[in-house]
């Protein structure tokens, strides 16, 4: 038996932080907007089945990057937290706020655990409230702790570069084709600068919309509706994005059923890096190439 | 059992479980306490009065199916409510309406509705129709208990079949079985005059309006001969709650559409307060 070697409490959470941060450098991005009518989800995501935007309750959705098994593990307990939480009490009393607090513990007690490998997930939690001033969006990185965002935010390989392009680009009031149009053009820069063709094949795109009569408000945006959101606004722009509210409902009903209808391939959800997934790092040029094509 | 002194906050383990997408299943692990089959009942002499609710009806058409119930819930010769609501989306695609004691059937009604949403969220996807049905049954079964000391809850599962594009009625009865339905069904005090009445009425060629007017009859029928169920109260503006569960999912007919059936029956039936004739031969 070997006596192991003195590790700095500092050098010893640095090492759990790097670890981490590289695991969530290698997948791709997902940006969150505000728009006039709630808040816009758009992921590269080229799996139907597997994926990185979920609901969570009425008017609470979940984004995340990272490691697949992970955060699916926790936003199943995020879902089983605000289903019990609704059911105990009032549907009114689950709050992203006290989601963004369990997750914040959860991650934080695994990240300084020494007897369990840190979470490599970034996670978003927002809330749509009755008026675009309600709105709440958490960000939580890997280590437990909460950013309480505004207006736009993105996690995931690209995260620092696509922010930057958000917060200089991103205001209020826009409408669902401009903030989606803003949103993909933001995920298809790459770190060189080059930029790439985002199709709506590659994207996953959900809403949470306060105009929706239903008492869920959660809705993702496929197919057809998704693929004339972003024709629209490639082209012309300027248009409404309103109208396009109106169709939703119907495929917004029959999304569930199709998406986990054709399971698709396992794997395609750990997302990959075109080269250099640039931020934070520095040494991230190793793993970005690694994988698939 | 350790003390409690790690906690951080975090998730409990059971929370983070993968497994079961069963909102049932989880409360069965982590708070049993609050699944309502598992309250022990003190024993009591004779029946525990609370409020009953009582018809539901349902019938399908060509395009989907209706399910109304009437308004009344009664505690012995006493009417507790009259205006109760005892018909509830499922979910997108299916209603459930309850008969029996109001408290438990409310809160089996919400457990169920959670238990299909919750599915729905982990899944990615709906349960199927029957997948449905089955979980009704599981419920039912687990009140098996209460309804021995006269606290039973009998539903009526309505919905449309996205794979066989039809609407198709479930009834139960109190220890779970479950049957399936084709055309009508009734459960409740006054079924037994609905079911007369709807059967005498239906043509499986109905449209969504001629459906729904056959439902309101047969709740108006058995309000006639049960003194339970309660009739439209044209004063009052209480009229049956009558829901439509088509291709496009579920909806609730508002007061003014129920009010125009409600209306139109009524007048009819100045004339004659029997209500249609049927043919005899």
């Amino acid at each position: 038996m070997s006596t192991p070697f003195y590790v700095s409490p500092q050098q010893a959470m640095a090492d759990r932080a790097e670890y981490a941060r590289k695991g969530i450098a290698r997948g791709r991005s997902v940006v969150v907007l505000q728009y006039t009518d709630g808040v816009v989800f758009v992921a590269e995501n080229p799996s139907r089945a597997l994926h990185k935007v979920s609901e969570i309750y009425d008017r609470i959705a979940f984004a995340a990057v990272g490691k697949y098994n992970e955060f699916e593990n926790l936003r199943i307990g995020g879902v089983r937290y605000a289903d019990l939480r609704g059911y105990t009490y009032d549907r009114e009393d689950v709050t992203a706020r006290g989601l963004a607090n369990v997750y914040a513990q959860t991650l934080g007690t695994i990240f300084s655990s020494a007897a369990e490998k840190p979470y490599e997930v970034e996670l978003i939690v927002a809330e749509v409230g009755n008026a675009p001033e309600e709105d709440q969006i958490y960000r939580l990185p890997h280590d437990g702790s909460i950013v309480d965002e505004h207006g736009s935010v993105a996690v995931g390989g690209n995260a620092d570069q696509i922010s930057s392009y958000l917060d200089q680009r991103h205001r209020e009031g826009m409408t669902l084709g401009e903030a989606l149009k803003l949103a993909v053009e933001s995920l298809s820069r790459d770190t060189n600068g080059s930029e790439r063709t985002l199709t709506a094949e590659q994207l996953e795109v959900a809403t949470l919309d306060r105009t929706r009569p239903q008492q869920r408000k959660f809705k993702r945006i496929l197919g057809r509706q998704l693929s004339r959101l972003l024709d629209e606004h490639g082209a012309g722009d300027g248009g409404k994005s309103a109208d396009g509210d109106a169709d939703a409902g119907d495929e917004a009903a029959a999304d569930a059923g199709g998406a986990a209808g054709e399971s698709g391939a396992p794997g395609a959800k750990s997302g990959k890096p075109d080269a250099g997934s640039g931020s934070s790092e520095g040494s991230e040029s190793s793993e970005g190439t690694s994988d698939d094509a | 059992m350790e003390a409690n002194t790690r906690s951080t906050g975090r998730l409990p383990a059971a929370f983070l479980t993968p497994g079961s997408s069963s909102f049932m299943d989880f409360l069965g692990a982590h708070s049993p306490g609050l699944l309502p089959g598992n309250r022990p009942l003190p024993p009591v002499q004779g029946a525990i009065e609370a409020p009953h609710g009582t018809t539901i009806v349902a019938a399908s058409f060509p395009g989907g199916v209706v399910l109304a119930g009437d308004r009344r819930a009664t505690m012995g010769n006493v009417i507790a409510q009259r205006d109760i609501e005892k018909v509830f989306p499922a979910d997108e695609y299916s209603a459930v309406g309850i008969a029996g004691t109001a408290g438990l059937a409310v809160e089996m009604v919400k457990l169920f509705q959670l238990e299909l949403e919750h599915f729905e969220k982990v899944e990615g996807a709906q349960l199927s129709l029957e997948g449905k049905a089955n979980r009704l049954s599981t419920m039912i079964r687990g009140n098996l208990g209460m309804a021995m000391q006269g606290l039973a809850v009998v539903p009526l599962f309505a919905g449309w079949d996205v794979d066989r594009q039809k609407g198709r009625i479930f009834s139960y009865d109190v220890t779970g079985g479950r049957s399936e339905e084709h055309g009508f069904a009734a459960t409740g005090s006054g079924s037994v005059f609905a079911r007369g009445a709807l059967k005498k009425l239906y043509r499986d060629d109905f449209t969504e309006n001629q459906a729904a007017t056959a439902v309101v009859q047969a709740l108006y029928d058995a309000a006639d001969d049960d003194s339970a169920t309660g009739g439209p109260d044209l004063a009052r503006r209480i009229y049956p709650i009558v829901t439509v569960i088509t291709e496009d999912g579920f909806r609730k007919l508002t007061e003014a559409e129920v009010s125009e059936i409600v209306r139109a029956i009524h007048e009819r039936r100045l004339d004659q307060p029997d209500g249609p004739r049927a043919a005899l031969l």
